[in-house]
């Protein structure tokens, strides 16, 4: 049986620049009360690449992408997104550098009191402004027909299933042209198969919009299907960082638990 | 008998009695520090609202659809509460009145206690109830399901869009729907004078407001303008602070009609004092 599948027009390759860091993250700390989640963790994200984010739950995974696009202010350490430092930017400053960050949060987190339509045209609207009405529709039906669901423009999200409440997010996520796409937890909640078409639409997107993503996950065959890399959290810091072979043919045990 | 404790087991009270003065000691220190957080985190709040209230990008859209949720979707319950109220009013007072040959007077007086009091109060009560609770709810639920975040991310101002929106809306809605229900109160009223008695609805108005001057309206109205801001200050403050789980929807919706129930009665004590001392 064949399962349905969403088809981009989308080029083989991209092109990953290991000279070109867009997120440079240095000796980030963040705690809550007495409890610290990020301990000087520091990392790179590369122009083109897909960056998995692997880890417990409880391993500051969330919180650092949190962290990235200034939900959560960090302790100390420093988080450059395209040579800004997000940790020190003013709200509006921040707001102009979210123009360029798109981010799925792990439910959806779809206005339940609008329409799929205008649960799109709502970042349009604010971060699109050149754009003519004519204009927002003409890129509202391009974003559903590429996460393959033209029908759902008027349907509310509680007429939706979880799968095609992720779609809809990932539209809402790319319908602004990010240049980086923040993943959290992208197929936690769905069945194997939608999990595998979810993944196949984040390599889609990466292709087709030429984004650079960070992809928090648990979901070993989310990380085999999208990551360039991948980096493995614990107790807040980077205890792992390499390509998925590494982590396949690794011996050691906290790396063996999640690849099994 | 002089009792003798051996030195470890006084050791042993001494370091209980100890510990338990700690805990308590730290129990009363959270507490406190809980208190003071909270009453920070509500200033907090207010400052913000009253920051972003003067910003140039008013959302008027999502503040029109809010006028619209808050005062005409109340519309149905406020007449029946309304309606009611002016009848039970006029049932219950008739017979005194007409003892002391006063059943004339009953239109203004029931027009009076409507206008001046048992309207606003009981309108703004039945409005914390439903528009205080609401807001709670889903805000709340908004907060759990990350809505909230997503529309941070849009560089959409969550506080200007949910909040700065509802508690204007409240504020002028209230007051509207406490007209409103003056009236319907005043209707309610005539209806229950005609069960006993026979009395036109033209002449049963022009008696209740023969009664009332310009001046009853006036404290009425004021106070309600705050009742709606209380309404929705509150509303809004428990649902945008919510707590994660499912559980913190149902406690902030909860929390939201009591404590601004509780505002609304504190408020008008404070208006009947001030308008008693202005002897308005």
């Amino acid at each position: 049986m064949k399962t349905e599948q969403t088809e981009l027009p989308v080029e083989d390759t991209v092109q990953i620049d290991p000279n070109d860091p867009i997120i440079e993250i240095t000796k980030l700390c963040k705690s809550f009360g007495t409890q610290q989640v990020l301990k000087d963790l520091s990392l790179k994200l590369y122009n083109g690449e897909n960056l998995v984010v692997l880890g417990k739950s409880g391993s500051g995974k969330s919180v650092l992408i949190k962290c990235i696009v200034g939900l959560l202010r960090s302790d100390s350490g420093t988080i450059q997104v395209f040579n800004h430092d997000v940790t020190a930017l003013t709200v509006k400053e921040l707001g102009k550098v979210r123009q360029e960050i798109g981010f799925l949060f792990q439910s959806g987190a779809l206005y339940d009191s609008m329409t799929v339509k205008q649960n799109l045209e709502f970042p349009l609207i604010r971060l699109k402004t050149e754009l003519s009405e004519k204009d927002r529709n003409v890129k509202i039906e391009e974003v559903l027909e590429n996460v393959g669901l033209s029908d759902a423009l008027y349907k509310m999200p509680s007429q939706l299933s979880g799968g095609m409440r992720k779609r809809i997010s990932l539209a809402r996520t790319i319908v602004v042209d990010p240049k980086i796409i923040l993943y959290d937890e992208p197929t936690t909640g769905l069945d194997p198969v939608t999990s595998d078409e979810i993944s196949v639409l984040i390599n889609d997107i990466q292709k087709k919009y030429k984004t650079s993503s960070i992809i928090i996950t648990h979901d070993i065959e989310c990380a085999r299907a999208t990551a360039d890399r991948l980096i493995m959290l614990q107790n807040g810091q980077i205890y792992a960082d390499g390509d998925i072979d590494g982590y396949e043919n690794s011996k050691d045990k906290v790396i063996k638990a999640f690849f099994k | 008998m002089k009792i003798k404790i051996p030195v470890s087991k006084a050791k042993q009270i001494v370091i209980h009695h100890t510990l338990k003065l700690s805990e308590k000691t730290i129990e009363k220190t959270e507490i406190a520090n809980n208190f003071l957080t909270d009453f920070a985190d509500v200033i907090l709040f207010i400052t913000h609202f009253i920051k972003e209230t003067f910003t140039r990008k008013f959302e008027l859209r999502e503040f029109l659809h809010q006028c619209f949720v808050i005062g005409y979707k109340s519309l149905p319950l406020i007449t029946v509460t309304g309606t009611i109220m002016g009848f039970v009013l006029t049932i219950q007072s008739r017979p005194v009145l007409v003892s002391f040959g006063a059943v004339t007077m009953l239109p203004g007086m029931v027009a009076v206690s409507l206008i001046r009091e048992m309207g606003p109060v009981i309108t703004a009560l039945i409005c914390a109830g439903k528009i205080a609770s609401g807001m709670g709810a889903e805000l709340g639920s908004m907060k759990v399901t990350e809505q909230i975040e997503a529309m941070e991310v849009s560089s959409t101002n969550p506080m200007r869009y949910l909040v700065v929106t509802r508690v204007w809306a409240a504020t002028l809605m209230i007051p509207l729907l406490v007209l409103y229900a003056d009236a319907m109160g005043i209707l309610g009223s005539w209806m229950g004078a005609n069960l006993k008695g026979d009395v036109t609805l033209t002449l049963f108005f022009s008696q209740a407001f023969s009664h009332i001057d310009f001046i009853d309206f006036i404290p009425a109205i004021i106070k309600t303008f705050f009742f709606g801001i209380v309404i929705g200050l509150v509303g809004t403050y428990k649902g945008y602070n919510a707590g994660r789980g499912t559980e913190s929807v149902g406690k902030a919706a909860n929390s939201a009609v009591v404590l601004a129930s509780l505002l609304v009665l504190i408020v008008d004590m404070i208006a009947v004092q001030i308008t008693d001392m202005l002897v308005l």
